[in-house]
């Protein structure tokens, strides 16, 4: 079981570390005043990686060979240079620069792959490093896709791409989410793409466009990896479902309080154990009742227990994006943040909530290591 | 020779300190300060060498007209300076 969590926020990637049962304490902060849109610890080697957001001076990325005692700022993705007098719009007409505006995911490849990581960005490149985000390279058959034209942005200025499953059992294997731009995945590492939405759909699209691949606004996508042909996505639309590899989806409907939300986390063994945040939908962006819980089925997303032991139930508004709800390896410790700086553990699959921080500032991510 | 200096917030991220280079053109100016500081490239400029849409240059108090090209021509006790497009309050 992981006994240290990282969250990244808007001022800093804060520690923190169990020192007893059900007690968490925040221990160090690295970052002070920084943006640190994420975190990631690879698995292969220990190494950490920070990705920060500097605004004026665009986006960094630091690694960290002990566990965060000292950071080295390594290589970013750089973007091609666009064709002379080219400027590209989304189907909304706005222009989608080709430059990196911030990371939305890092991913480790598989043990068999070592030093390969692959980065997901604003505005919708992905990117791989095969030597441990020295360096990197973007992944052109998935930039240059006609289909890619069609993605846009949904709460961010421009497409982003937010989460990466790569197969545990083939590692040229790799799936991608979009918001709002709908799933790909390659199956030789990058060369060849196809969309993977059967079964998704958008209401919020015109009618004609409703199924349309890149119509679909997957907020965020998991992949189990003990059973590695069940995916989750939390959707813009609801909650998705696939136990075929992501060649189909299906829908969860009816789901209290709300089928909206950002994040989702699945079970490392099991597939049908998954955990969601709900939120009001579209504008309001708000915990229904101002109680903020978390949802979790364990069939398979027919039924939903909401689980709200130790969280606030009255006067919350907390807001939990995607990247901001994690799961240890054991499956049994749950961390989440929101945007109001508040960062709730679970030492039980969610059962009980204790509160790690209610000051904190806002919260992009959390991750257990 | 002109001197190059980056706004003291920068340098909380990478050591630049103000530094004499050569060059004819503000280009060529700060290629040379990026050869002293190769970290320092990133934070100014965007991976098409284009300066960073809220970073600001400004040579002896003037901002520079050209900002895709950086092609200005500076004189040789030329004073550039390169800080955050700061605006409002």
């Amino acid at each position: 079981m992981s006994d240290q969590l990282l969250v990244s926020t808007r001022k800093g990637l804060f520690s923190a570390r169990r020192t007893g049962r059900g007690v968490w304490d925040l221990d160090s902060v690295a970052f002070l005043g920084d943006n640190v849109s994420l975190a990631m610890a690879d698995p292969r080697d220990g190494a950490w990686y920070a990705a920060l957001d500097h605004g004026h001076f665009g986006a960094k990325l630091h690694r960290s060979r002990d566990r965060g005692a000292t950071w080295t700022e390594i290589g970013v993705p750089a973007y091609p240079t666009p064709p002379e007098g080219h400027v590209e719009k989304d189907f909304l007409g706005r222009e989608i620069p080709w430059r990196l505006i911030r990371f939305w995911a890092l991913t480790p490849g598989l043990a068999s792959q070592p030093g390969l990581l692959w980065a997901g960005t604003i505005p919708g490149g992905l990117f791989w490093s095969e030597d441990h985000g020295d360096t990197w390279q973007l992944v052109e058959p998935l930039w240059h896709m006609p289909e890619r034209r069609k993605w846009a942005g949904g709460g961010a200025e421009a497409p982003g791409l937010h989460s990466i499953c790569v197969d545990p059992r083939d590692g040229n294997r790799v799936a991608v989410a979009i918001s709002s731009g709908g799933v790909w995945i390659t199956e030789d590492r990058g060369r060849t793409w196809t969309a993977h939405t059967k079964g998704m759909r958008a209401d919020y699209a015109p009618p004609e466009l409703v199924e349309a691949p890149e119509s679909q606004d997957p907020h965020h996508m998991v992949q189990c990896p003990g059973a590695p042909d069940a995916y989750w996505i939390q959707h813009h639309n609801g909650i998705f479902r696939s136990t075929d590899g992501a060649m189909t989806w299906t829908e969860i409907t009816g789901v209290k309080p709300s089928v909206f939300g950002f994040p989702v986390v699945v079970h490392p063994k099991d597939p049908d154990t998954a955990w969601f945040v709900p939120a009001l939908k579209d504008e309001r962006r708000i915990p229904a009742e101002g109680r903020v819980v978390v949802n979790r089925t364990r069939d398979g997303g027919r039924t939903f227990e909401t689980l709200h032991r130790g969280l606030p139930q009255a006067w919350a508004y907390d807001l939990v994006y995607r990247h901001a709800l994690d799961l240890d390896a054991s499956g049994e410790r749950l961390a989440f943040g929101s945007t109001t700086g508040s960062v709730w553990i679970s030492e039980n699959g969610g059962d009980d909530w204790l509160t790690l921080a209610e000051h904190l500032p806002p919260v992009h991510a959390v991750l257990f290591v | 020779m002109p001197r190059v200096s980056f706004t003291r917030n920068l340098q909380r991220h990478v050591a630049c300190p103000p530094c004499t280079v050569d060059g004819w053109t503000v280009r060529e100016c700060l290629d040379a300060a990026f050869d002293l500081y190769p970290l320092a490239r990133g934070y100014v400029l965007d991976e098409h060498g284009v300066l960073r849409q809220h970073m600001a240059i400004f040579v002896d108090g003037e901002p520079v007209g050209d900002r895709r090209t950086l092609g200005d021509v500076v004189s040789e006790q030329a004073e550039i300076f390169v800080m955050q497009a700061l605006s409002g309050g």
